[in-house]
């Protein structure tokens, strides 16, 4: 066997990235903040209360702040800027959330539409108290999530019609 | 252009969606060096002494700066110059930055950090605002010689007299404790040292100016040396004001010293650890009511805990002086609220400001008084509440726009059933597990600064030859929607298609200070002043452009991207407009400014005409308690605001829901759980913000009576949305368990439950 295929890589939107053996020990919120300047990803406690950092490993919502790199090594991570339709068209759960006004200061939006997407591959068609657990780690001081709740149901619509 | 009604406009919407949105954490500058706040140990204490050798030979140090570094003021204040931006040979509570610690890292500042020595003389702490107010207490402020910050009166007729003769007399006592702004976005600050010698700031910030204003004072550099820029800011509510504009002041030192970039980004710890808070009130009622119904006399003394620097703890403390009996009418008043300084945290701005202690008070007395006089809590309401030209508390006669305070409460109580629901309630007592209760309270709420401040705004419309139009004005974007406002507003005043008006990037070098966006002040001054410039472009255009028309400059109409004369055959694109007034060497470019309305106040009986206008509010809730555990559950809320017009209906609902969550944060589970002085958690992990789950299904009601003192005809929603569920919660609880919650975060014991 050669080093390189040795070498741990993470895949993030669709790129693989080798790693260091610094960056294995960074959290995974760090590394795609600091060394890949994805920045659509947030930090808002450091602690796993908010989920503003929340991206897919494997298409499951985690909290890339309580996750060291090392632990995702070999896995598929999707950001926020992995989330849009290669030609720029918005995924249907990002437009629901203009349509619905889901948006204030935005910076728990990352987060909560992957949280979203995360549940519609589990849950088609939830109700709005399905849709309220689904999200219910992702805090938003703003809106008081009604039409955070709006927006994730008009994207099943949308998406499951 | 007509603003579609029911669609949804936000101008910053896809890049927040997308994640492209660039918050202040977000910017990189080459060369740009990292700095992390150093704390103390201690809560109060003098000598201080901090040591920063260890620290300055860590790996990748380049500065380690304190208070002896300053080259201007250490301290400042949007008040008194009270407010220490480092440690100065005293700790004044647990946030004090002792020194800053900038390296070519972050990880390298943080770990140098840890070797910065800090000693000094413990001193004894002051953490009760009462006892702080007794002549034995040791002085937290050295400038003073008392822990009095302010003390505001109201002497209206003779309370004192009046409460003697009166049929029923309630006494009540309430109290409300520290809450925590919670933005999702920590503070964040890039300071940027320009070759012309201009600091840039970019910062997570409320308020610009004033971030311009305590940059100065740090540095000792002129207003103009130093241009702002606010980057998406991640939530405010009242919260980035004196810290946040701290943290871009400290960050700009580090940058000025070493002449290079420097990022400070605090984490959730240094936030909740270091930013000011809503103020804690301790409210003591005497309330008067004559057997009809009618309150005749008021008595109340607040104190509230101002912490040991005075931020704006005068203009809160103003606030709840002139709403002191909610939204009643009474001829006899005598009110004192004070504020005392302990060790405690910073206390200053935060949504609502001052009025949801107040209501909280005023509310559940209006459910008690209704209860004693055997009358509908809506009844007693009715009897005692502003009308049509009443007199307020202070004397202000509210003949200047449409008084809906009936109109509102009866839309809410309509719509959630509420007499109804009050007879099913539980009163403590239900054959299932659990009890049920429905509650309602009202409020009224000035508009905007009031007599507590310089109420102005400005803003500049500048046309393009090619048609497109950029717009600006002294309002700021914390994600309340405010551009998106602003951009509505000017295509409507124009008559041209929303996508031709770009908002500019705010920097305090382009317009007027317009103040700070606050106060609810965003879409009423803001709007004004965009509204103020329109109608001087539209002049403008029309003197020059009715030769073309063939009519009179007073004929010329705006309407579908035209520029028209009184008949529709005479009319032009916007862009001939454009094209025509650039021939004719006229630049179509207008600054408008809007002046709030005259306001008075005399300090001493606390009457005036205290705000221009007013909204007014009701909101209403049902909930269930479960008797084994006392867990509260809220079922169903209601709210209906009359904010005079709405520009941007989503965003006023979303306003609605986003107040009425924070209201029941405050009311059921949010505590700081401060003790002399300390915090035992400084994380969101344990201070419990809202989740979705916890909240119900909210119905929004938009009551709209235009304002004829607005020029937009609009007021505003911010802060009415937040100010008046917790009591609306404590009157539903009241209705459930029977017994009445005074203090917040309401908590039910079940053991008391079982006692009924």
């Amino acid at each position: 066997m050669s080093a390189e295929q040795t070498t741990p890589v993470l895949t993030v939107n669709g790129t693989e990235h080798a790693l260091t053996e610094a960056e294995l020990n960074m959290n995974l919120l760090d590394y795609i903040r600091e060394v890949l300047n994805l920045t659509g990803t947030k930090n808002g406690c450091g602690t796993g209360a908010c989920g503003s950092c929340t991206v897919l490993i494997d298409d499951a919502a985690r909290r890339s702040c309580l996750t060291k790199v090392s632990s995702v090594v070999g896995k598929r991570i999707t950001t926020i800027e992995g989330f849009e339709q290669s030609d720029g068209t918005l995924h249907p759960i990002q437009q629901a959330f203009i349509d619905a006004g889901a948006i204030q200061c935005g910076f728990c939006t990352p987060g909560m539409v992957l949280s979203a997407y995360s549940l519609l591959l589990k849950n088609k068609h939830p109700d709005r108290e399905e849709i309220r657990k689904g999200i219910n780690t992702n805090l938003c001081r703003c809106t008081g999530y009604q039409q955070i709740v709006d927006a994730v149901e008009q994207a099943s619509k949308t998406m499951y019609p | 252009m007509k603003i579609p009604s029911g669609k949804v406009f936000r101008n910053d919407a896809y890049a927040k969606v997308t994640g492209k949105a660039k918050y202040s954490d977000d910017l990189k500058f080459f060369n740009m060096a990292h700095a992390v706040p150093v704390y103390s140990d201690y809560i109060h204490a003098e000598n201080l002494q901090v040591d920063t050798g260890a620290a300055e030979k860590s790996a990748g140090v380049l500065k380690v700066i304190t208070a002896a570094d300053v080259p201007g003021s250490v301290r400042f204040g949007q008040i008194e110059q009270d407010y220490c931006m480092f440690a100065d040979k005293k700790i004044m509570y647990a946030g004090d930055v002792v020194a800053l610690v900038v390296a070519e890292q972050r990880s390298q500042a943080l770990s140098a950090a840890d070797k910065v020595v800090v000693s000094a003389d413990p001193l004894p702490v002051v953490s009760d605002p009462e006892a702080a107010l007794s002549p034995e207490s040791p002085v937290v402020r050295e400038i003073k010689n008392s822990n009095l910050m302010n003390h505001h009166k109201m002497r209206r007729g003779d309370a004192l007299q009046e409460l003697k003769t009166c049929d029923i007399v309630l006494q009540e006592e309430f109290s409300t404790q520290f809450i925590e702004h919670a933005y999702m976005e920590p503070e964040s600050a890039v300071c940027v040292p320009r070759q012309d010698g201009v600091m840039e700031v970019y910062g997570s910030m409320q308020h610009p100016f004033s971030t311009r204003r305590f940059v100065g004072a740090l540095l000792g550099e002129p207003l103009s040396h130093i241009e702002v820029y606010q980057p998406p800011t991640g939530g405010g509510f009242g919260g980035k004001d004196d810290t946040a504009a701290i943290v871009c002041a400290r960050a700009a030192l580090a940058a000025r010293l070493l002449n290079r970039p420097v990022k400070l980004t605090y984490t959730r710890e240094w936030s909740i650890r270091e930013s000011y808070k809503r103020h804690p009130y301790r409210l003591n009622y005497k309330v008067g009511i004559e057997k009809s119904g009618r309150v005749k006399a008021v008595q109340v003394r607040m104190i509230s805990d101002g912490g040991p620097y005075l931020s704006v703890s005068p203009w809160v403390n103003w606030r709840s002086t002139a709403q002191c009996f909610g939204p009643y009418t009474v001829d006899n008043v005598h009110a004192d609220v004070l504020c005392a300084a302990t060790n405690n945290p910073v206390t200053g701005a935060m949504r609502g400001f001052g009025a949801p202690q107040v209501n909280f008070a005023v509310e559940q007395i209006s459910d008690i008084a209704a209860e004693r006089l055997g009358i509908s809590p809506l009844e007693y309401r009715r009897i005692n509440m502003v009308k049509q030209d009443s007199e307020t508390v202070t004397g202000q006669v509210l003949d200047t726009h449409t008084v809906s305070m009936e109109q509102v409460m009866d839309r809410v109580a309509d719509e959630i059933g509420y007499e109804e629901k009050l007879r099913k309630c539980s009163r403590g007592t239900s054959e299932g597990d659990e009890l049920y209760g429905v509650g309602l309270s009202i409020s009224y709420r000035g508009s905007s600064l009031g007599a507590e401040g310089m109420d102005f705004c400005s803003s500049v419309i500048n046309c393009q030859f090619d048609g497109s139009i950029l717009l600006e004005t002294g309002i700021h974007e914390n994600g309340q929607g405010s551009e998106s406002v602003m951009l509505l507003l000017l295509a409507e005043q124009l008559g041209v298609r929303l996508d031709r008006i770009k908002y500019k990037r705010s920097s305090t070098s382009n317009v007027p200070d317009g103040g700070t966006t606050v106060a609810t002040r965003g879409t009423i001054m803001g709007g004004g002043a965009v509204t103020a410039a329109a109608r001087k472009l539209k002049q403008l255009m029309a003197d020059n452009l009715n030769d073309i028309l063939q009519c009179r400059p007073e004929e010329v109409r705006f309407e579908d991207d035209h520029v028209l004369g009184p008949d529709s055959d005479s009319k032009i694109t916007w862009d001939e407009a454009m094209q025509h007034l650039f021939l004719k060497r006229v630049y179509p470019y207008a600054f408008g400014s809007f002046q709030a309305p005259d306001v008075s106040w005399d300090e001493e009986t606390g009457q005036g005409d205290a705000y221009f206008t007013y909204v007014y509010s009701c909101q209403a809730v049902e909930l269930t308690v479960n008797k084994s555990n006392g867990k509260i559950k809220m079922q169903n809320i209601v709210a209906a605001h009359d904010i005079g017009r709405a520009v941007n209906r989503a965003m006023v609902l979303g306003q609605m829901y986003g107040g009425i969550t924070q209201g029941v944060g405050m009311a059921l589970s949010e505590d700081l759980g401060i003790e002399d002085g300390r915090f035992p958690h400084l994380d969101l992990n344990h201070y419990k913000i809202p989740k979705a789950r916890e909240l119900p299904e909210i119905t929004g009601i938009i009551v709209e009576n235009p304002d004829p003192q607005s020029p937009s005809k609009a007021k505003g929603i911010g802060e009415p949305a937040l100010e008046l569920i917790a009591p609306a919660i404590a009157n539903a609880l009241y209705n459930a368990t029977g017994i009445r919650y005074r203090d917040m975060p309401l908590k039910v014991n079940p053991e008391d439950l079982n006692l009924k």
